[in-house]
C-alpha cells in the first residue's frame, strides 16, 4: 500500500512540474515577444532590445525556464508588470486573506455536507432527501455568482442584515472579520456544499445496495448500525475522495466570490493581473492555485487508496 | 410424522411488483405450504418462478421493488409480514437465518469475519459478545474451518471462496435458529467442491435441529438434502409431496418434464452411435503439443501458462466434449482454436493445413471455416442490433451475400434454430434466455463453418432450455455435418451428445478418447472424481459418495497449475509420493484413441477400482503405501 | 439413452417450454418535471434563433426618448414599463432585447464549444480505447495534464496571455472540456471493446473501422448524449463565469454573463430599484442550465428503486 501512496505522490510531483511547464509556455512563448507587446510597435529596436536584456529575454527557453521556475522555489516572484512592485508583496498582503476565507469555508461546508449527504441518504425518497436532493440540483446547475447576488440582492439590500462589500482594514477581531464576510462565506459554504452532499448521499446509497447490506437487514441489525457502521466505513473513503476534490473546487470558486464581493484576496487579484495583462502576477498566482488544486487531488487519491480493507489489511 | 406445531406456515402467499409507470405485476400468486420441525422443504423451479421471492418471505422481507399483497407467512405461528419493523428485526437472526447464493459478496468487506458472525446475536442480546464468540468458535469448528481460534480475526479477502460460503454457515447458525433459509448455496460451486459444502450443510442441519427452507432449480441436489419438495413453476405450485415421491412419481405435467430434462448420470452407452458418414481423411480441426497462456513473460513464453503440451483432434462431423472444473483450460483452449489467444507453442490444423497462431493473420475463409459461440448470449450479441443484422452478418461477410438472397437465408437459418419468423427485426432485449442462445447458434452456423466451437453454451441456462438447445445442436450436427468442440463442466451434457471426450486438468490433457471408453474403466483418477461427484437423483446418494475415497481425496483439494509432476497429485488418492510430484505422467494407450496420463500402469488403475470404495483404514493405507512403494523401486 | 430422457407421452412438450423472461421494450418517459424542463429548453433555443428578429430593440440601442418622444432625464436603470418590459440596464439599453440578443452569443457560443470538445474528445477518447498501448498511454497523460489545471485557472491563464475573443472562448472551452469528455468516451469504449460481442465480431475478422462505427459506437451514443446535456451545462457556467468576471465576451455585444457584471451596481438599488437589472439575465442562465439538469437527471432517474428503501 505504501508503494503505492509513495507512486501517487511522485505522480503529484510529475504533475506540478508539467504544470509550471505549461503556465510557462502558455504565457511566455506562445503570446509572443512580451519586450514587443510592452513597448507597442512604436519602440526603437535599442530600446527593445534593452528591455529584453532586462526582461531576460534575449536567453534560450530552457534557460529562462529554470532561471523562472528556480526564482519562484526560492519565493522570488519577480516584479509586477503594472506597478512595478515585487510580486512577493502583493501576495503577501493577500494571501492570507484567502486562506483565512477558505478556511472557515471548509470548517463549515465538510461537516454540514457529510450530515445532510448521510440524512437523505437514510432517508430516501422522503420529503427530507427530495428537499436536499432537489435544492442541490438547482444549486449546482446555477453559476456561483448567481448564488452571491441572491445573498447580496436579500441579505445585504432588502434586510441589511450583513454588509454587501467585504472590506478588511485590517485591525477587526475575529468574530468582527467572520461578520464581514459573511456573504461572501456563505456562497462559498452553499456552492461548495451542494456537490459535496449530493456525491455524499450517491456513494452511501451505492453502498447501501450492496448484499452485504442486504444480508445485515436480514440479520436483524439495527438500521442505526447498518449505516453507522457497515454503509458508513465502506463509504468513508469515497467521502474522504469528495471532500478532497471539492476543497480543489474552492479553488476556482474563490475566483468569481472574491470579485463579486471585491474581497482582497489572491483570486482578485489574479483576475485583476488578467485584465491588466500582467504576466508575471498571473504566473506566480496561477501556480499558486495550480499547486494547491494538484495536492488536494493527490490527497483524495491516497484517501482512497489508504482507506481501501485490501489494500490496508492484505493477505 | 408427529402431529407438531410447524416452523413455518405459508398460507395462500402474494407478492407483487409495482413499476412507477405500470400496473403492478403478481410474482407470487397464492403460495402455501409447511416447514415441519426438523424438516428440509426444498423450493425448486427454474428462473421467474420466484422461489426466491417466497423463501424471503419467511424472513418478512421482499427484495426492492416487490411488495406483499396477501395471505401470510406464519414463523412460529406469527405472521412475519405484519408484524412491525422492531419485532421483525428481533426475529431476523434469532428465529430465522438466511444464507445467500454469492458468500464473497455478503460479507463486507471492511469489518473482520468475527465481529459479522457474532454481531446479530450480540446485538439481540442473546449472549455476550465472548458467549458469541465461543460458540462461534465452535461452529468454524464443527464446520472443519482452518484456524478456528484466529479465523475470526481476519478480513473476508483474507480467507478463500470456499472457506467463506463455510463461514456464512457458521453466520446463519450462531443464533441457533429455528429456520435456516438457504438460497441456492451451492449453484456457484464445482461439482467437486459442491459435495464437500453440501456434506457440511448436511451434517449441521441435523446436528442443530433446525429446518431449513432450500431454494434450488438443481433436483439432483434436493434428492440428497431435502424431505420434502415444492415444484413452483410462474410464482404457483405445480406439485408438491415427499421427495421419493415427487422424484419418484411426478404427477403434474411441470414436474415431469422437468425430470425429463435432467440428464441421466454418465455411464458408458447413453450416447448417440457415432457416425461415420461426414468422416474424412484429416481431422477437420486438430491442436499439435499447442501451450498457451496469458501474459508476456521471459523469452517469449506466456507469464501464466494455462495449457501445455495438448493434442486434440477433431473428425468432420463428430462432436468432441471438454470436459474440467473451472480453472481447467477449457475456453482457454477454445480460444487457442478460434486463434483470439495465439498459442505459444505448437501448432493448430485445419483441414491438415496449418493454421497462423493469431487471428488477425489467419485468411477470411479460414476465419469462416472456424466460428466460435460465446457462452453469454446476453453479451454475445450486440444490443443495438437487430436478430437479421447479427444472422446476417457472417453471410455478408464472408460469402458476399446482400439484400433478398440474405434475407431468405437469414430466414432460412431462423427456421432451423427453431426461431419464429416475426423476431427478424427484434433486438436481443427482447428475446427470452433460450432464444438469445439460439440466435447465437445461429450466428456461429450462419457462417457455413467446419467447426463450431461452443464455450459452456448451455451452462447460464435453465435447465429444460438447456435441454432443449443440446436437442437442437444434436438435430444440425446429423443435418449440417459440421464438427462441434462443445465445453463444459457438465459430464453428464457431455456424455450424452459426445463422440469423444477430453478431460482437461489444469491445464493438461489427463484422459481423452471415445466417450463410451473414457466413461468406462479404466478411468484417469480425475476423471473418476469427477464422475463420482456428480449428484444422481436419489435419494442417500450424497452418503455413499462421502463415503469413496476418491471424494474423501478429491474434494478437498483445488485446482492448482503446477510446473512439474502431475498436476492432480494434491488430490490423487493413488499418488506415488517422489514419484508423481516430480515426473510428469507417461500416457498410457488403452484402447483404439483412447489415452490416460497416468505414473500407474493401466491394469493398477483398473484393480483399484475394484476393491470396496470406502476411505482407506490405517490398515489399507500401510498397504497401498507398500505398494507405492513397490511401483518406485520398479 | 435411458427412459428418463424420454417425454413422457402425456406431456404436452409445448407448455412450460421456457418462461417468458424478455421484458416489453422501455420507452422514455418523462416526469412532468421532466416535461416542463423540455419546454423551457425549446423556448431558449427558439429565442436564440429568432432573438434578434422580434426584439424590440438593438442590443446596443441607447433608450434616450419616452413613448411620447421626450427626452427622459436619466434612462439608466428604468423600471419595467410599456416601453421596456423589464426595464434598462446602467446605459438605458432595453433589459429584454438584450437578453434576447444575448440568448443567440451565449447559447451559440457554448453549444458550439461543446460540440468542438465532443468532436475532439470522442475521437481521441474511442481512438485510445481501440488502440490501447502506447496511443492509450499518450493521449491520456496528455489530458492528465489539461485536467491538473481548475479549468477557471486555465481559462485566466490563456486569457492573460492572448485576450479574450469569441472564437478563442470556444476554443479554450472546446479544448477544456475535450478532456473530460476524451476520459468518459475512453471508459464507454473500454467497456464496450471487452465485450463478447466485440470479441465475436474480432473472432469473425472484421475490420477496426467496421467495430468502431458498428460495435463500439451504437451502444455508446445514448450515455454520450446524456452526458453532453451536462457538458453543456458546465460549459454554459464556464463561458458565464469568464464573461461575469470580464474576460469573455467584451461590449458591446450583449451576452448574459456580462449584462449580470456589468449590472451589479444595480442591484444596491433594491428590487424596487435596478435589481432586475443583473437579476434578469442571471435568472435566464439558471433557468436554462436548472432545465437541462433536471432532464438528464430525469433520464438517468428510470432506473430501478434502491434497497435502502427497505430497511426498516
Amino acid at each position: 500500500m505504501w508503494q503505492m501512496v509513495l507512486r501517487r505522490i511522485l505522480i503529484g510531483l510529475v504533475l506540478i512540474w508539467v504544470v509550471s511547464v505549461f503556465i510557462f509556455i502558455l504565457t511566455q512563448v506562445l503570446p509572443g515577444d512580451a519586450a514587443q507587446i510592452r513597448l507597442g510597435q512604436q519602440a526603437t529596436p535599442e530600446s527593445l532590445a534593452a528591455l529584453r536584456k532586462e526582461l531576460g529575454l534575449d536567453r534560450s527557453l530552457p534557460v529562462q525556464y529554470f532561471s523562472w521556475i528556480g526564482n519562484l522555489l526560492i519565493g522570488n516572484l519577480g516584479i509586477s508588470a503594472a506597478g512595478g512592485a515585487t510580486i512577493e508583496s502583493l501576495i503577501g498582503n493577500r494571501i492570507g486573506n484567502t486562506v483565512f476565507m477558505t478556511a472557515i469555508v471548509t470548517l463549515i461546508s465538510v461537516p454540514l455536507s457529510v450530515v445532510l449527504g448521510l440524512i437523505a441518504a437514510m432517508f430516501p425518497g422522503r420529503l427530507i432527501d427530495r428537499v436536499i436532493t432537489s435544492g442541490t440540483l438547482g444549486l449546482i446547475a446555477v453559476p456561483d455568482f448567481f448564488v452571491a447576488i441572491f445573498l447580496i440582492l436579500f441579505l445585504a439590500v432588502q434586510l441589511g442584515w450583513v454588509p454587501a462589500v467585504s472590506y478588511l482594514s485590517g485591525s477587526e477581531g475575529f468574530w468582527k472579520s467572520v461578520y464581514v464576510l459573511a456573504l461572501p462565506i456563505g456562497t462559498l459554504v452553499i456552492v461548495v456544499s451542494a456537490q459535496m452532499i449530493r456525491m455524499t448521499r450517491a456513494g452511501i446509497l451505492n453502498v447501501m445496495g450492496s448484499p452485504y447490506i442486504e444480508m445485515a437487514i436480514l440479520k436483524g441489525v439495527p438500521r442505526k448500525r447498518i449505516i453507522l457502521r457497515h454503509a458508513l466505513l465502506n463509504a468513508i473513503g469515497p467521502i474522504v475522495n469528495v471532500i478532497a476534490l471539492n476543497l480543489a473546487y474552492l479553488v476556482s470558486g474563490v475566483v468569481v466570490i472574491e470579485t463579486i464581493f471585491a474581497y482582497p484576496g489572491l483570486a482578485k487579484l489574479m483576475v485583476d493581473g488578467v485584465q491588466t495583462r500582467d504576466i508575471p502576477l498571473v504566473q506566480a498566482c496561477g501556480m499558486i492555485f495550480c499547486t494547491t488544486y494538484v495536492v488536494l487531488i493527490l490527497i483524495a487519491d491516497i484517501a482512497s487508496i489508504v482507506s481501501n480493507p485490501r489494500l490496508r489489511h492484505p493477505k | 410424522m408427529s402431529k407438531k406445531q410447524p416452523i413455518f406456515e405459508c398460507r395462500d402467499l402474494k407478492i407483487e411488483a409495482r413499476p412507477w409507470d405500470a400496473p403492478p405485476i403478481p410474482i407470487v400468486k397464492g403460495v402455501s405450504f409447511d416447514v415441519n420441525p426438523g424438516e428440509v422443504v426444498a423450493l425448486i423451479g427454474e428462473s421467474g418462478s420466484g422461489k426466491t421471492t417466497i423463501s424471503l418471505a419467511s424472513l418478512g422481507y421482499t427484495k426492492p421493488g416487490l411488495h406483499f399483497s396477501g395471505g401470510e407467512a406464519l414463523l412460529l405461528g406469527k405472521d412475519m409480514i405484519t408484524i412491525d419493523a422492531e419485532e421483525k428485526r428481533l426475529r431476523r437472526g434469532e428465529h430465522v437465518a438466511y444464507l445467500a447464493q454469492s458468500a464473497a459478496a455478503t460479507f463486507n468487506p471492511a469489518l473482520k469475519i468475527g465481529e459479522q458472525v457474532t454481531e446479530s446475536a450480540v446485538l439481540h442480546g442473546e449472549m455476550s459478545q465472548e458467549a458469541a464468540n465461543i460458540r462461534a468458535e465452535e461452529l468454524y469448528n464443527a464446520l472443519e474451518l482452518p484456524d478456528p481460534d484466529r479465523i475470526g480475526g481476519r478480513y473476508p479477502h483474507q480467507v478463500s471462496g470456499g472457506q467463506l460460503q463455510r463461514l456464512m454457515a457458521a453466520m446463519a447458525l450462531v443464533e441457533k435458529p429455528s429456520l435456516l433459509v438457504l438460497d441456492e448455496p451451492t449453484t456457484a460451486l464445482d461439482v467437486t467442491t459442491q459435495i464437500e459444502v453440501l456434506k457440511a450443510f448436511k451434517k449441521v442441519i441435523e446436528e442443530e435441529g433446525s429446518a431449513a427452507i432450500y431454494v434450488t432449480h438443481d433436483l439432483a441436489v434436493v434428492a440428497q438434502i431435502a424431505d420434502h419438495i415444492v415444484v413452483l413453476y410462474s410464482g404457483e405450485v405445480m406439485e408438491q409431496g415427499p421427495v421419493e415421491e415427487i422424484i419418484n412419481r411426478p404427477k403434474h405435467a411441470y414436474t415431469k418434464r422437468l425430470m425429463a430434462a435432467v440428464r441421466p448420470s454418465p455411464e458408458a452407452g447413453q450416447g448417440i452411435a457415432t457416425s461415420k458418414e461426414h468422416m474424412r481423411d484429416v481431422p477437420a480441426l486438430q491442436v499439435k503439443n499447442v501451450s498457451a497462456g496469458y501474459g508476456r513473460g521471459a523469452n517469449g513464453q506466456p507469464a501464466v501458462k494455462v495449457l501445455r503440451d495438448i493434442n486434440v483432434s477433431v473428425e468432420r462431423g463428430h462432436v468432441v466434449g471438454v470436459i474440467g472444473e473451472s480453472g481447467c483450460g477449457k475456453s482457454t483452449l477454445a480460444r487457442v482454436m478460434a486463434g483470439l489467444l495465439p498459442a505459444s507453442e505448437g501448432e493448430v490444423l485445419l483441414d491438415g493445413n496449418v493454421l497462423k497462431p493469431a487471428l488477425q493473420d489467419r485468411a477470411r475463409d479460414e476465419l469462416q471455416l472456424v466460428q466460435f459461440v460465446f457462452q453469454m448470449a446476453d453479451t454475445a450479441l450486440n444490443p443495438r442490433q437487430t436478430i437479421g443484422d447479427i444472422i446476417g452478418r457472417p453471410l455478408t461477410f464472408y460469402q458476399g451475400i446482400t439484400g433478398r438472397e440474405r434475407r431468405e437465408k437469414v430466414l432460412d437459418i431462423m427456421r432451423m434454430v427453431e426461431l419464429p419468423p416475426e423476431f427478424e427485426g427484434r433486438q436481443p432485449a427482447e428475446l427470452s434466455g433460450g432464444q438469445k442462445q439460439r440466435v447465437n447458434l445461429a450466428r456461429g452456423l450462419a457462417a457455413n463453418p467446419e467447426v463450431l466451437l461452443c464455450d459452456e453454451v448451455t451452462s447460464a441456462l435453465d435447465t429444460i432450455v438447456g435441454a432443449n438447445v443440446i436437442k437442437l445442436l444434436e438435430r444440425l450436427r446429423k443435418e449440417t455435418g459440421v464438427s462441434f468442440v462443445f465445453i463444459s463442466h457438465d459430464l453428464s451434457t457431455v456424455s450424452s451428445f459426445a463422440d469423444e471426450i477430453v478431460v482437461l486438468y489444469a491445464g493438461r490433457v489427463v484422459e481423452q478418447g471415445p466417450v463410451d471408453e473414457v466413461l468406462s474403466p479404466p478411468f484417469h483418477p480425475y476423471t473418476r472424481l469427477l464422475i463420482t461427484s456428480v449428484p444422481e437423483m436419489r435419494v442417500g446418494w450424497l452418503e455413499d459418495t462421502m463415503e469413496t475415497r476418491e471424494a474423501a481425496a478429491g474434494i478437498a483439494g483445488a485446482v492448482e497449475i503446477t510446473e512439474v509432476g502431475c498436476p492432480f497429485f494434491n488430490r490423487c488418492p493413488l499418488k506415488i509420493d517422489g514419484v508423481c510430484d516430480t515426473q510428469a505422467p507417461p500416457i498410457r494407450q488403452h484402447a483404439k484413441g483412447h489415452q490416460i496420463a497416468c505414473h500407474h500402469d493401466l491394469d493398477e488403475i483398473e484393480e483399484s477400482e475394484h476393491q470396496p470404495q470406502k476411505v482407506l483404514t490405517g490398515y489399507e493405507r500401510a498397504l497401498v503405501d507398500e505398494e507405492a512403494a513397490k511401483v518406485t523401486k520398479a | 439413452m435411458t427412459d428418463t430422457t424420454n417425454t413422457s407421452p402425456d406431456v404436452d412438450s409445448s407448455i412450460y417450454d421456457e418462461l417468458p423472461d424478455a421484458p416489453p421494450k422501455t420507452r422514455l418517459r418523462l416526469s412532468w418535471v421532466g416535461k416542463i424542463s423540455v419546454a423551457v429548453v425549446a423556448f431558449w433555443v427558439f429565442i436564440a434563433i429568432v432573438g434578434p428578429y422580434i426584439a424590440p430593440y438593438h442590443e446596443a440601442f441607447f433608450i434616450e426618448d419616452d413613448l411620447a418622444g421626450n427626452p427622459i432625464d436619466d434612462p439608466s436603470f428604468m423600471l419595467p414599463s410599456s416601453q421596456a418590459w423589464l426595464g434598462t440596464d446602467y446605459l438605458g439599453r432595453d433589459i429584454l432585447s438584450r437578453i434576447m440578443w444575448g440568448a443567440r452569443t451565449t447559447i451559440g457560443i457554448s453549444f458550439i464549444a461543446t460540440l468542438l470538445a465532443y468532436s475532439i474528445g470522442i475521437t481521441m477518447g474511442i481512438a485510445a480505447a481501440v488502440a490501447g498501448g502506447w496511443t492509450d498511454a499518450a493521449l491520456s497523460r496528455m489530458v492528465d495534464a489539461v485536467l491538473s489545471f481548475p479549468n477557471i485557472m486555465l481559462g485566466l491563464i490563456v486569457i492573460a496571455a492572448f485576450g479574450s475573443s469569441i472564437p478563442m472562448l470556444i476554443l479554450l472551452a472546446g479544448v477544456i472540456y475535450a478532456a473530460s469528455v476524451f476520459r468518459i468516451a475512453r471508459a464507454l469504449g473500454q467497456d464496450i471493446m471487452v465485450q463478447d460481442y466485440v470479441e465475436a465480431a474480432r473472432a469473425r475478422g472484421e475490420g477496426l473501422w467496421w467495430i468502431i462505427s458498428k460495435e463500439v459506437l451504437p451502444n455508446a451514443a445514448m450515455p454520450l448524449a446524456t452526458d453532453f446535456g451536462l457538458r453543456l451545462v458546465f460549459v454554459i457556467l464556464f463561458i458565464s463565469t469568464l464573461s461575469f468576471l470580464g474576460l469573455g465576451v467584451q461590449p458591446p455585444i450583449s451576452d448574459w454573463g456580462s449584462m449580470v457584471r456589468a449590472n451589479l451596481q444595480g442591484l444596491g438599488n433594491g428590487l424596487g430599484g435596478g435589481a432586475l437589472a443583473p437579476l434578469a439575465p442571471a435568472l435566464a442562465i439558471a433557468s436554462l442550465t436548472i432545465a437541462i439538469n433536471l432532464i438528464v437527471d430525469d433520464i438517468s432517474a428510470q432506473a430501478g428503486g434502491s434497497l435502502a428503501g427497505k430497511m426498516s
